[in-house]
This record gives C-alpha cells, structure tokens and sequence, in this order.
C-alpha cells in the first residue's frame, strides 16, 4: 500500500465514525487552544519585554560605573564627598546608589578594555523646563536611554543620532500641556529647552520634535534627546565652568560586538571588572522579568498539556473501538497480503490525523481567541500601555505546540495500532 | 496431466496444549493441479477450515510442509510471505466481507491497493474485473446496496482482480438462494475455465463439490478419501 494510499485511508477511517471522532477531536481542541492562548501570552508578555529593552538600550550596548572598591562586606559604606551618585536604575531595587566619579582619563583606559569598541559618557541633561512659543514652561527631565535605543513610539519616529539638527521625543503626557492637539499635530513642530550654565544663567535652546513616547515599562515619562540636542544641551550646561575643572560623569556607555556569545560577553564583564568597572546590559536589567513570564508561561502550559494528555486518552479509546470493530477488515486485507507493518502505520496515521484535525482547530480558534482578546484589552484595561499585544503568535511555537500535539497523538495511537498489527487474519474468515 | 501448484505433506494443526489440546489437522497428504477445481468437502469440525487456511499461506502448520510451485513456503517470512499472498490468491467468503462505506469499485481495487499499484491502474484493471462480471453500472454505488447475488459478484471480481493463480472460495454461495448461487457457480467455474485459474472450494454442499474436478473428504482432520469426478 503506498503512503497516499495509507493517508487515504487512514482519513477515510478517522471520519468514519463521525460522532466519536468528533468528541475526541473536541477534547484535543480544548487541549490544543489551551496551549495556544497560554503560548500566545507568553509570546505577546515577553515580546513586549523585549520591546522595552530595545526602548532601554540597544543590544550590544552596556552601562559602567566605577566599582566602589572600598565598600565593606557588612554594614553601612562611609560617606564620601567625593562620590557622585548614579540616577536611578530600571528594575526591582532600582535605586539611588553611590559610585566614584568617572573622568575622561577613566574612559581611555576603558575604551582599551579588549572586547570595547567604543566608550561614551552618559551625559546628564539639566534641563530646567520646555515650552512652546512663548507658552506656559513645564518642567521636563531627559532619560538616560542608552544610545542606539528604540523607545515605544505612539507617532513620529524615533530621534536621529546621524542629522546635525536636535530632535528629541516628548512623552504623550506633555501633548495637552503644550497645546498640541494630538500626536500627530506635535510631531515635527518645535519646541523651546532651557538650561542652567554653571554660573548659573539661563540658556535657551530650540528643537524638533520628532516623536511622541508613549507610556509603558521603561522609562517613558521623560524625554530624549539625539546626540545633536546632547551635546548642545551639554554644551551649554558647561559654560562658565571653571578652567581646568574637569568634566566628572556617574556613568559611560561601552559598546561591544552585538553578536558576541553570551560566554564572551561575560568573560568582558569579568576584564571589566578586573579593571574596577560595573557592567549591567540592558538584558541583565530585565533578565529577572523574563524568567519570572518564562516560569509562569511554563506552568500555565503544563496545564494544557496535562489537558492534551487527558486527550491522548480519548484517542486511545476511539482507535481502540475503531480497531475492534474493524477486525473482520484489518484481517481481510492481512489475508490479502498487507503487512503488519502497514496495519501499524494505518492506525497510527489515523491517530495522527485525529490529533492533526484537533490541533488545526484548536490552534485556529486559538489564534482568533487570542487575536480578539488581546485586542479588546489593548483598547479597554492595558490601552495605557502602548505596544502592549497581551498574546502574540509566534509561527515557531504555534508549529511546535502543533508538532506537540501530533506526537501525543501518535504516542496515544501506538497500543490500537499495535493492536491492529497483531490481528490474525484468519479470525476475520471464520464462520459466525 | 498438470503438475501441482499447491504440493502439502503431512500437514499437522494442533491448536492448544494439555488439555485443551484439539489436533484439527493429523497428517493430510495432499496435491493441488495448477488449473484444476478442487473441493475440500466435510463436516462441521472436520478440519477443512484449517486446511483452507493452510493452504493459502493464512496460517503455518504445526508439522509438515507445504510447497507452491516446488518451493517450501515454511521459509516465507513477513514482506516476502504477504507479497506471495498478494499475488497468488484471491479470495470469495460466505459472508462477502465488502467495505460498507466504500464503493464497489474501490471494494474491488483492494488487492491493487495493498500491492501498492498506481490509482489509474487500479480503476482500469478493477474496471476490467467489473465488466467480467457484468456489474460496469455497479462501479459507483455503496457495496451496501447490492443484493446478495450482487455482492458476491463484487467479492468474486475482488478476488479476480489481481490476477491471482488460486481463487480460495470458502462456502460461496452458502448465503445466497439457488438461483443465485447457480449464478456465482457459473462465473466460478467460468473463470477457472477460460483463465486457468486454479479454484479451491471449500463447502457442505454437494451439488457444488460435484461440479468441481475432484473432492477431497475429510474426516476428524484426516483425508478419508479423494474423489475424482
């Protein structure tokens, strides 16, 4: 019997009993749905980490302060003058935390570290207010989003590091304040900034905007600046700032090959901090998330994996039921010359094709679910979190949680299918 | 005349152990001519099943030998034996045992199928086979809705179509009235006739045994006599 033959046959079979088949198909799409919507949140919750990471920092992009090389094992560390305090980290225990003054002497040397191919001090941005026109000022803070960052956009795009000219993305919550009528009506108007020199004169300074950010995970309350914008707001935050004092920055920004392993990527953090430097990637920062959305998504699978396995069951019963009722037929056609072999792989593709049938639904009904739950939620609950898809689809893990299925169904159709293969022909010519 | 297709000796059944032990075959000789029509004739529990089943390679003996065509068919194992099956016989049951769901045609095509022909060959040899028996408008229509006469017509080009050299036809018209079975009689004895095809009946009835070219009796599992008609 040749294999379309087989499959013919194997789908003829699986349909002829039309009500048993159907009630085991409906417990495979319970099964199958389960694991799609569980997949699919897993997938829309961690794809939208990741968007935040990106709106965090770029890969290959990690933060250095200087390691306080004096801090004791116990207890309170010793107030230093000296220290300068970095801003506020993203994540759990996210905090103020004390770290030596980086000097650009300190860059040349980190900027030698193997592996960094390029070093930047994160420049703080003192900016004291925005406003439009001659409108009310309000005050605005810059981000430290490391460079190369993909912020969460509700309009325009993100801010240009290549052109000369400043730009900068507002946070949504600055719109109605400033007098635009939406998103779409700020992008592209400018905007004036302000900024406090250290002798203590106001500078004023124009820039475009070209992006509205939208709220979310990371730190979209405040703005961001392109280099142009940075170095002039900088720039004018440094004058009158006594000759021969040096620039001091909390922390510098290393860039490193975006395609390193992960091994060589922590063998660099480990030179860094040979060479007394703290590296945290922006992966580092929402590692934690992840693992926490991976174990949940892990467990709540588990769940309609035990459901597919109460399914596999119903297959075992059905092929069971269909090989006893089909004796006289397995024995006609082994009397006729097909092997055992073949009888095997009939029932098996029989159970391959319920589990298949069961999957396509489940999966396809899934899908919708999930397409038009996460739908309603973006627009209603989590409307406030922009480019939130609470479940996404990934094809990967839809052919993999298919795959799943059809191999719990083949391990289901293995007992009948043996069943089937062992029948004695001349059990099925015996006279009633 | 011809020489035997089918050549068994000494064929011994035993189903069972101990105490349950039934010899159903103790030691039958046997010789099947290439294009003769043998019948295998006997009482309820006389062996003649088992015999039949022997004999078509269904089942192996507890002792003996069985040759086709002066080989020994002891040594036949999995692909090879379903492959000698497949090409030497066809079968035609009492009771039909025809797809329900399926149509004539792909009822017919069986054979065909599990030798792993093509779906054109198939249709035009099952086709053929239809046309022999007469049953062309047939090709279409659910087994299900045959007449008797009609299903074991189907049964019978079922059995043809794969042009086999020996038609096992175990109590072919038990289930059909005399008109009809005189039917099925005539295309069986036609075949063997006109294609040389070598037919082995297996039946209570006498008028049947008495058309074939020899009868074979048996008796408790043994040949009680061997008749030439």
């Amino acid at each position: 019997m040749s294999p379309l033959d087989l499959l013919r046959r194997a789908t003829v079979g699986a349909v002829r009993a039309r009500a048993r088949t159907a009630l085991t198909v409906i417990a495979i799409v319970v099964g199958a749905f389960t694991l799609t919507i569980t997949n699919g949140l897993g997938t829309g919750i961690n794809r939208y980490i990741s968007d935040t990471v990106d709106s965090l920092g770029a890969s290959g992009v990690a933060t250095v302060t200087r390691a306080v090389d004096d801090a004791p094992a116990d207890g309170p560390t010793a107030w230093d003058p000296e220290r300068l305090e970095a801003g506020p980290g993203f994540g759990p225990g996210g905090g103020m935390s004390e770290v030596e003054p980086i000097t650009d002497d300190d860059l040349t040397t980190l900027a030698e570290v193997e592996g960094v191919t390029r070093v930047a001090p994160v420049v703080d941005l003192p900016v004291d207010y925005v406003r439009r026109g001659e409108g009310t000022a309000y005050e605005l803070s810059f981000g430290s989003a490391v460079p190369g960052a993909r912020l969460q956009l509700e309009a325009g795009s993100q801010p240009d590091d290549a052109v000369v000219a400043p730009q900068m993305v507002l946070p949504a919550e600055y719109l109605e304040p400033l007098g635009f009528a939406g998103a779409e009506d700020a992008v592209g108007a400018p905007v004036t900034l302000a900024v406090t020199d250290a002798a203590g004169t106001r500078h004023e300074t124009g820039a475009v905007v070209t992006g509205i950010s939208g709220t979310g995970l990371g730190p979209n309350t405040s703005a961001s600046a392109n280099e142009a914008l940075t170095t002039e707001l900088d720039g004018l935050a440094r004058t009158g700032l006594p000759a021969g004092e040096e620039p001091r920055y909390a922390q510098a920004t290393v860039w490193f090959d975006p395609s390193m392993s992960e091994q060589d990527l922590s063998a660099l953090t480990e030179r860094l901090a040979d060479a007394g430097w703290t590296a945290t990637t922006v992966e580092d920062l929402l590692g934690t998330f992840t693992t926490v959305i991976d174990g949940l998504v892990l467990v709540l699978n588990g769940f309609a994996v035990i459901a597919l396995l109460a399914a596999g069951f119903g297959i075992v019963n059905t092929l069971l039921m269909s090989v006893q009722e089909r004796t006289r037929e397995i024995g006609l056609m082994k009397a006729m010359g097909l092997g055992s072999g073949r009888v095997f792989a009939l029932f098996s593709t029989e159970a391959v094709v319920i589990g298949l049938m069961g999957s396509a639904i489940g999966t396809g009904l899934g899908v919708l679910a999930g397409t038009v739950l996460s739908d309603v939620l973006a627009r209603g609950p989590l409307a406030d979190l922009t480019g939130l898809t609470v479940i996404a689809f990934d094809p990967v893990a839809l052919a993999a949680a298919t795959l799943l299925v059809v191999g719990i169904a083949f391990v289901a159709g293995a007992l009948p299918a043996t069943r089937a293969a062992r029948k004695d022909p001349i059990d099925a010519l015996r006279h009633e | 005349m011809a020489r035997p297709i089918i050549t068994a000796r000494a064929l011994r059944r035993t189903y069972g152990r101990g105490a349950s032990r039934f010899d159903a075959l103790r030691g039958v000789d046997l010789d099947v001519d290439d294009g003769e029509a043998l019948a295998i004739v006997g009482r309820s529990g006389s062996g003649k099943s088992t015999l039949m089943h022997l004999l078509a390679l269904l089942d192996r003996p507890t002792a003996g030998r069985i040759d086709l065509d002066g080989h020994d068919t002891g040594a036949l194992r999995g692909g090879a034996l379903d492959r000698v099956r497949n090409r030497t016989f066809g079968f035609v049951f009492q009771q039909f045992f025809l797809s329900p769901g399926a149509t004539v045609l792909e009822n017919v095509v069986l054979p065909l199928e599990i030798a792993g022909l093509g779906a054109r060959d198939r249709r035009r040899r099952g086709m053929e086979a239809l046309e022999r028996l007469e049953l062309t408008d047939k090709a279409r229509n659910r087994a299900t809705d045959l007449s008797g006469g009609q299903k074991q017509r189907v049964a019978i080009a079922r059995a043809l179509v794969g042009s086999p050299r020996v038609i096992v036809a175990d109590e072919p018209t038990g289930n059909l009235d005399s008109t009809t079975g005189a039917v099925v009689e005539d295309l069986l004895f036609g075949l063997n006739r006109e294609r040389g095809i070598t037919l082995l009946v297996v039946t209570h009835d006498a008028e049947l045994a008495a058309r074939c070219d020899r009868q074979v009796l048996l008796r408790d599992g043994l040949v009680a006599e061997a008749v030439a008609v």
